[in-house]
């Protein structure tokens, strides 16, 4: 049998630097290949290079047993491949069901007119399919990202391709959205699809892949039945060394000062009655399901959203009028969850997005200049301890990295501006295990010195890697705390997913109230 | 009740145009010369029929192509050189070979839409940006413009000023009936045709668009080559206005009304945002303020700072509504009778 897609000797270089060096790879029809490598080992680009956005230097391409060179994304959706980008595609001013169909309307009618009744129609039953249970008239930008992501993937399935390639598409999902996703990847492969999947979470791509191929530096550096591969191996071959732990020791333990201290927030409808207190040199995790107000209750924080009611005190003394400004001014930092669109000046090089929040540290001059040099060591000295994988930082800007890579960025960022409140939203989302490690680092590091970090997280694992005690959110209000000595994955799990009334902080369940958005 | 409250203020704000146009309409009634009969003479059916009329050949018609360039995230500056252009070569062939009126409407729509495809292409092959690109083609047109009539003011036949005085069915003025059909093929264009949803797309993320599939540099392309179009035809038109007679400074700083008709309406200047009937009721709206103060007859001098003023204050309110649309788009995780409940306690 032929395969389905082979790619032969790929190359591309970007301004002299190469991303995808000499690649050979090929995949069966109804074969999925799982592809892995750290933060900007050139992935995405190998995707691009298939998906017509980008052109290889050299190399050649055969794709349902004749040659295949696409110039544009839409010659690869025309031949039949259709590819779920790493970063969200969507148009947040359109409505979903003409998100789908925007490259290719169904018409009718002398004008040739949109058939929107036709539009309509298809899209209920594409966003079935993806259990999704979405008006297709609502617009893109009234849902959530992972609602987005399986729109994308809705929009996969639409176009009937033989190939199909998601990159990264858990980053935005839900537990119960990821599951329907693997059951949907399941069906599609025992369709007779054939499907490329990149994560960074290896259980998943060994779970999920027939074959396995792992990417350094641009290069293909293994590719095998995936039974050959335990997570182990994928790690050393990814990293290029063996890593023996993913969690560094925590070299310092929480004091008893408060930095920060949270009494009685409350917004109607999203929080209630949040209090708690966060010591200086503590870890404390946040831990509850997407959707149970953990980021809305960081942004409240941080001055981002306004709350109706409640206090909050940084260093004993409530802050009164809250907004990012004078959040920033009390040291407090802020990592969002949306790191692509508030975290990033995209089209600025990466020295100046690292030094964006410290800009006033370096401008000590009597009219404010800023002194560029020890910005630029300052940020490279950044951008070295978080392995960050660019060309010149003074001269790149931030939308050529890799899309790790700009998630570093911005942790960098906040890192710079050594503060003494730290809060975390998903920070190691979408970063390779070798940079975890070293996010983790800092992180202890900062405790040491004397920060209170708050890490955001639906990644357990890492919250009990990590953190001096857990506490728990569930619709809206905190519904469990853990102190470290009682960590316990399945009773936090519980906590999360209201199973079990806890002695810590009692709630009364209200009686016909309609369920929160992600409760399993 | 702290929603309701919280509603009724987003409703203002996302009506805050609507809201100008009225209260500005009301002020201007109250305050103008009346008839014998006391009747507001600024509220008269003809002063509406004028008001309406001067909208659609001052501002209305290259409004709605600039619509189509904002959308995009674009600019075009040159429509009112464009104007001049088209209209001045219709006019010397009308003189120097008789041409009818119907012909000398297709050549003024034609050199339009060349003007138009000459910004396309500068912008899309030469990747020049739009900006720059119209802001020189504004010179260039209004230069041609004038080297074709060696700067004189040049006077169309009488047949001319007879069109632009016709009423069709007897009752409505020329320019609003083409207006309205303008507005009309524009509505349908951007709401219900592929083109259409496809400029929204590349106004909203040009990259994304093209991971689409989408060919964006046709629609690019194409949105100054309408706007071109609008511009042909608005050209024709407001010459037929002004009794035939076009000078070197035809046209002039019509760029700055159409824009800020679309942006009044609604229209973003990011892309993405914004619609047709917006730009109607932006153009009507400074239309109304320019006749108004006239009629209050406030002095000359000062009527652009007004009018540029209440442009300032429209935008405001857009930005305002931005930020509050922002709040509104918060997500709400507990029901919030709960809350109440609690409170109540
Ligand atoms: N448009 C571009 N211009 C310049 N360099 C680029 C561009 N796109 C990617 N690169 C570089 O190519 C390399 C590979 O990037 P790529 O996006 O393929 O990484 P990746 O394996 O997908 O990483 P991640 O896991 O972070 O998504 C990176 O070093 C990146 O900086
Ligand atoms: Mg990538």
């Amino acid at each position: 049998m032929t395969p389905l897609i082979e790619v032969h000797e790929l190359s591309k270089a970007f301004f002299g630097i190469a991303a995808v060096k000499s690649v050979s790879l090929s995949l069966n029809v109804g074969e999925t290949l799982g592809l892995i490598g750290q933060n900007g080992a050139g992935k995405s680009t190998l995707m691009n290079l298939i998906g017509g956005v980008v052109h290889p230097d050299t190399g050649t391409m055969r794709f349902k047993d004749a040659p295949y060179a696409p110039h544009t994304p839409s010659d690869a959706q025309t031949a039949g491949i259709a590819f779920i980008h790493q970063e969200l595609n969507l148009f947040t001013n359109l409505s979903i069901a003409e998100n789908i169909f925007i490259s290719q309307f169904p018409r009718k009618g002398l004008l040739r007119s949109i058939d929107r009744g036709a539009i309509r129609q298809q899209t209920r039953d594409l966003l079935a399919s993806v259990g999704l249970d979405l008006d297709p008239d609502i617009q893109v930008d009234r849902i959530s990202p992972g609602e987005r992501q399986l729109v994308e993937i809705a929009k996969a399935l639409y176009q009937d391709a033989a190939l199909i390639i998601l990159d990264e598409p858990t980053t935005s999902l839900t537990a119960r959205e990821t599951e329907r996703l693997f059951t949907i990847m399941g069906q599609l492969r025992s369709g007779g699809k054939a499907l490329i999947y990149i994560s960074h979470i290896l259980h998943d791509v060994h779970h999920l892949s027939d074959h396995i191929a792992v990417m350094r530096d641009g290069a293909l550096v293994a590719h095998d039945p995936a039974a050959n591969f335990s997570v182990n191996r994928m790690i050393s071959l990814m990293v290029g060394r063996s890593i023996e732990q993913l969690y560094p020791p925590r070299t310092s333990t929480p004091t008893t000062d408060v930095a920060l201290s949270v009494k009685n927030v409350t917004t109607a409808g999203i929080v209630e009655n949040i209090s708690f207190d966060l010591h200086r040199g503590e870890v404390l995790g946040l831990f509850g399901l997407m959707g149970s107000g953990r980021t809305e209750l960081a942004r409240m924080i941080f001055g981002a959203d306004a709350y109706d009611s409640g206090t909050i005190l940084v260093e004993g003394e409530p802050i009164k009028k809250p907004s990012p400004r004078a959040s920033i001014r009390s040291k407090i930092a802020f990592v969002t969850e949306n790191r692509r669109e508030e975290g990033l000046l995209m089209g600025i090089d990466i020295a100046n997005n690292i030094s964006l929040v410290s800009l006033p540290d370096f401008a000590r001059t009597l009219f404010d200049v800023v002194n560029q040099s020890e910005m630029l060591d300052s940020a490279r000295a950044m951008a070295n301890v978080l392995q960050l994988k660019s060309g010149d930082i003074a001269e790149q800007p931030a939308k050529a990295l890799s899309g790790g890579n700009q998630q570093k960025v911005v942790i960098a960022k906040w890192l710079l501006s050594r503060p003494s409140i730290f809060i975390m939203d998903e920070p190691t989302r979408g970063i390779d295990v070798g940079a975890k490690y070293e996010i983790y680092s800092i992180i202890d590091r900062l405790a040491a010195e004397g920060s209170g970090v708050l890490i955001i997280s639906s990644e357990l694992e890492e919250l009990i890697g990590m953190c001096d005690r857990i506490l728990v959110m569930s619709r809206g209000e905190l519904y469990g705390e853990f102190p470290r000595a009682e960590f316990h994955e399945e009773r936090v799990l519980r906590a999360a997913f209201r199973e079990q009334d806890l002695p810590v902080l009692p709630v009364q369940e209200p009686s016909s109230a309609p369920a929160g958005k992600e409760e399993v | 009740m702290n929603k309701r409250r919280f509603n009724f203020v987003q409703f203002l704000l996302n009506n805050s145009t609507v809201f100008l146009f009225i209260i500005i309409f009301i002020l201007f009634g109250l305050s103008s010369p009346r008839t014998e009969a006391g009747f507001p003479r600024f509220w008269s059916p003809e002063n509406m029929m004028n008001i309406i009329k001067q909208a659609a050949v001052f501002a209305g018609i290259i409004g709605v192509g600039m619509t189509f360039v904002l959308l995009t995230a674009g600019i075009d500056l040159s429509v009112g050189s464009n104007m001049y252009l088209s209209v001045v070569v219709a006019g010397l062939l009308m003189r120097s070979s008789g041409l009818e009126i119907v012909p000398a409407l297709l050549v003024s729509l034609l050199v339009g839409t060349l003007f138009g495809a000459l910004n396309a292409f500068a912008i899309v092959r030469l990747k020049i940006i739009p900006f720059m690109t119209t802001l020189a083609t504004l010179v260039i047109g209004r230069g041609l413009g004038t080297a074709f009539t060696s700067s004189q003011q040049i006077d169309f036949p009488e047949r001319m000023n007879a069109f632009g005085q016709t009423m069709v069915l007897g009752v409505i003025p020329m320019p609003i009936v083409v207006f309205v059909l303008v507005v009309i093929a524009a509505w349908f264009i951007l709401a219900r045709t592929q083109f259409g949803r496809q400029v929204y797309a590349v106004g909203n993320d040009i990259e994304a668009a093209k991971k689409a599939g989408i060919n964006t540099d046709r629609t690019l392309a194409m949105v100054y080559i309408i706007s071109g179009f609008c511009a042909g035809l608005a050209g024709f038109i407001l010459a037929s206005q002004l009794g035939g007679r076009v000078d070197r400074s035809f046209g002039e700083t019509r760029e700055f009304d159409a824009i800020a008709a679309a942006v009044l309406g609604g229209t973003s200047l990011f892309g993405g945002a914004g619609n047709v009937f917006g730009t109607v009721l932006g153009a009507v709206l400074i239309q109304m303020v320019g006749t108004g103060l006239q009629f209050n007859l406030v002095n000359l001098y000062l009527q652009p700072m007004v009018r540029a003023f209440i442009i300032f204050l429209a935008i405001f309110f857009d930005s305002l509504r931005e930020a509050n649309l922002k709040k509104m788009k918060r997500r709400f995780i507990r029901p919030l009778e709960v809350h109440r409940a609690d409170a109540g306690d």
